[in-house]
C-alpha cells in the first residue's frame, strides 16, 4: 500500500507507472482495499455548474487521487450524475466502477461558491461521504484537496496528505530560493532567496517554520524562519560550522551538528537557541541527527567505524549513551529519517556508483532498495510514511522525485530552468493531526 | 618605478585573476588586502606578501585525495609560512573553507569539508599559531571552485583554502 506525492510543478509532470492496469472485479467491495497491486477504479463526474468556476474542483480532486497510484479514473460517457437518485447503478457497474464522486457547485451572492458533493459505493449503492464547504473562489484548490484526502481514507483506511506542504530549494544561476508549495506544486512561493546556497531544511512539527543552513555569512548558519511573517533568526551561529537541523517531535528543541568542539558533532538546543548541550562526544563524523517519533532517540550518519553508517543512540540518560550501528550493507550510508511507525527508516545507500534511496526495519534489519537511479539524495517522508519525496538528477539537471515506501509508484517533478533540490516534506495541517 | 607599476600590475591582474577563478561569492578579493600593505615607515609602498606571486603566502590552497584529509607534505610549507606570518602579525586572522567534491550527501560533505579545514588549522595550531587566530569552517559541496562533473572538477574540489580576515 502506498500512496501520493505530487507536483505538477508548473510544466513537466513525468508519471512512471510501475504497475498500472489490474482492473478489479466490478462489484469489488471497495472497503477491503488494501492489497499493493491494485488500483481503485474510480469515476469523478464534473460537479453542477463547475464550468463557470475559475477552478474546477474535481480536476484537482481527479490529479490528487491519480497521482497516488492508487485509483483508475474511470470517464463518464453519457450521464452526468450530480444526485445520487441520477445513478444509473447498473451502467457503471458493468464498467468496472467501484467508487463515484458526484456533486455541485454554486455560487452565492457574496462571492462565496458552496460545494457540495458525494462519494457513493456503485456497487452497495450506498453514500459513503456526504459533505458541504462553503469557501472563497482562492480557497478552491484547499477543498479539492481536502476532498481528495476525505475520500482516499475513506476508500484505502489511510491518512491522505494532499492538504500538506513540501519544501525545496530552486537553484538558479546563483540565486538560491527556499519554496513552499503544496504537495501538488502548485502555489509555489519563496520564503526567502539568497545568493549563496541553502540546505537542510527542516519543518517544525506544527508546520509554522523551517530550519536550514545558509552561507550568507561566509559559513554555514542554521536559521529558523517563521513562514507566516517572514521573520528569521539565526539560532546556531557558533565558531565554525553549523548544520543539520533536525527537530524534536515537540518541536521544542533542535539537534545540530557543530564544529565548535572540533569536528562536526551533534548538540541539542532550544529552538530559540538557547540551552546548548552535547549529544555525541566522538573523534569521527557524527551528523544529520533525525530523532525517533517518540522523542527518545536519534538516528544519525557516523563514520566512526571507517565508513560512513547510520547509528542509533538515546537522547536522554548522559550514563550510557552508547551509540548501536544499524546499518551493515556497504561502505556508504548516510541521511537517515525516521518513519513516523518509529520501526523503519529510510536512508541513501551508495551501490557501487548508484547512490539509492533504501528503507530498512529496525526490527529485521532488512533492506529494501526503493530507487535505481544516479545520483539520489535528501529523502523524505510523507506524513503517512507511504512516499518519500527525494532529490535526485536527470541530464545534470536537479530534480525532485517521489517513490512509495514499497517501491512500486515512482514520479518524477522538474521545473523548466534551473535544479531543485533539498526536499522536505512537511506535517500533516493542524486540523488533521491525531497526536 | 617602473618596476613597481609592473609590480602593482601583477599584483593587480592575480587580484583580478584570483577573483574569476573563484565564484563562491567572497565579498573581499584579494585586492583588498592592500589595505595591509605600505605598512613600513619609509613611505614606499611595499607589495603585500599575501598577494605577492612570488611569495609563497600568495598560496592558499591545499588539496587532498578522494575521502582523505591529511594535509601532504607538498602543501606543509606553505601551510607552516601562513602559521608563522599569523605568529608574526597576532592582529591577523584566518579564515580556512574546506571544500568536497559534488559525491554523496550535503551533509556529510559538509562535515568532510570541516575536517579538511580542521586538518589544515591543526598543522598551523601546532606550528605555534593561536587557536583565536584560526577559525576553520566547511563549504562542503556547496561552493564548487569547478563545476563539472568529471573527476578534474572533483580533484579541483577537494580542496581547503585559507582566507585572511578582509578578503
Amino acid at each position: 500500500m502506498w500512496n501520493s506525492l505530487h507536483q505538477s510543478f508548473s510544466s513537466i509532470l513525468v508519471l512512471i507507472f510501475c504497475l498500472f492496469s489490474s482492473p478489479l472485479h466490478a462489484a469489488l467491495d471497495i472497503e477491503i482495499f488494501g492489497g499493493g497491486a491494485s488500483q481503485i477504479p474510480i469515476s469523478i463526474i464534473p460537479f453542477a455548474a463547475e464550468e463557470r468556476l475559475a477552478q474546477s474542483v474535481t480536476a484537482v480532486v481527479r490529479s490528487d487521487l491519480q497521482r497516488s497510484g492508487l485509483f483508475r479514473m474511470v470517464d463518464s460517457v453519457s450521464s452526468i450524475p450530480h444526485e445520487p437518485s441520477e445513478i444509473i447503478y447498473p451502467d457503471w457497474q458493468m464498467r468496472g466502477v467501484n467508487a463515484m464522486v458526484i456533486g455541485a457547485t454554486r455560487l452565492l451572492p457574496n462571492g462565496q461558491v458552496e460545494v457540495r458533493y458525494r462519494l457513493m459505493d456503485i456497487a452497495k449503492q450506498e453514500i459513503l461521504i456526504s459533505d458541504m464547504e462553503t469557501v472563497s473562489v482562492k480557497q478552491l484548490r484547499a477543498v479539492a484537496h481536502r476532498m481528495a484526502d476525505s475520500i482516499y481514507e475513506k476508500l484505502t483506511g489511510d491518512i491522505g496528505v494532499f492538504s500538506t506542504r513540501i519544501a525545496y530549494v530552486a537553484k538558479q544561476g546563483n540565486r538560491y530560493a527556499l519554496k513552499v508549495a503544496d504537495a501538488d506544486g502548485f502555489n509555489a512561493r519563496t520564503a526567502i532567496e539568497y545568493t549563496e546556497p541553502i540546505i537542510s531544511l527542516a519543518w517544525s512539527p506544527d508546520g509554522t517554520k523551517i530550519a536550514y543552513v545558509s552561507f550568507e555569512n561566509k559559513k554555514p548558519v542554521i536559521h529558523v524562519q517563521t513562514l507566516a511573517t517572514g521573520e528569521r533568526r539565526a539560532i546556531a551561529k557558533f565558531r565554525g560550522s553549523n548544520s543539520a537541523p533536525a527537530w524534536s517531535p515537540d518541536g521544542k528543541k533542535i539537534a545540530v551538528v557543530l564544529s565548535k568542539k572540533g569536528g562536526s558533532q551533534i548538540f541539542l538546543i532550544n529552538s530559540d537557541g538557547s540551552g546548548l548541550r552535547r549529544l555525541t562526544k566522538s573523534s569521527s563524523i557524527d551528523t544529520e541527527p533525525n530523532f525517533s517519533p517518540d522523542g527518545k532517540s536519534i538516528i544519525f550518519t557516523s563514520d566512526r567505524g571507517g565508513s560512513p553508517q547510520i547509528y542509533r543512540m538515546a537522547v536522554a540518560g548522559s550514563a550510557s549513551r552508547v551509540a548501536e550501528r544499524l546499518t551493515f550493507e556497504g561502505s556508504y550510508n548516510v541521511s537517515p529519517q525516521y518513519h513516523h511507525d518509529g520501526k523503519n527508516f529510510i536512508y541513501i545507500h551508495r551501490n557501487d556508483s548508484q547512490f539509492n534511496v533504501a528503507i530498512q526495519s529496525l526490527e529485521t534489519r532488512q533492506v529494501q532498495l526503493l530507487t535505481d537511479s544516479a545520483f539520489d539524495e535528501s529523502p523524505s517522508f510523507a506524513p503517512n510514511g507511504k512516499i518519500i519525496l527525494y532529490a535526485t538528477e536527470i541530464k545534470g539537471r536537479g530534480i525532485l522525485a517521489a517513490v512509495s515506501s514499497d517501491g512500486r509508484t515512482r514520479q518524477e517533478l522538474s521545473t523548466q530552468e534551473g535544479d531543485i533540490r533539498e526536499p522536505a516534506w512537511g506535517p500533516l495541517p493542524k486540523w488533521r493531526r491525531k497526536f | 618605478m617602473r618596476k613597481i607599476l609592473s609590480i602593482a600590475l601583477v599584483v593587480l591582474l592575480s587580484a583580478c585573476a584570483n577573483k574569476t577563478i573563484n565564484p563562491d561569492g567572497e565579498e573581499g578579493s584579494q585586492a583588498n588586502t592592500g589595505a595591509m600593505s605600505g605598512e613600513n615607515a619609509s613611505g614606499s609602498p611595499t607589495v603585500n606578501p599575501l598577494v605577492d606571486p612570488t611569495n609563497i603566502l600568495s598560496k592558499r590552497s591545499v588539496y587532498f585525495e578522494f575521502d582523505e584529509y591529511v594535509v601532504s607534505d607538498k602543501y606543509k610549507s606553505m601551510v607552516l609560512s601562513h602559521a608563522r606570518y599569523l605568529r608574526d602579525n597576532s592582529n591577523l586572522s584566518i579564515r580556512i573553507q574546506g571544500n568536497t567534491d559534488e559525491r554523496g550527501s550535503r551533509e556529510y560533505n559538509l562535515a568532510l569539508g570541516q575536517r579538511r579545514a580542521d586538518s589544515v588549522k591543526r598543522v598551523m595550531t601546532l606550528a605555534g599559531t593561536q587557536d583565536s587566530q584560526i577559525e576553520s569552517v566547511s563549504y562542503g559541496e556547496e561552493k564548487p571552485r569547478a563545476v563539472g562533473h568529471n573527476e578534474a572538477s572533483w580533484t579541483e574540489n577537494r580542496r581547503a583554502d585559507i582566507r585572511y580576515q578582509g578578503e
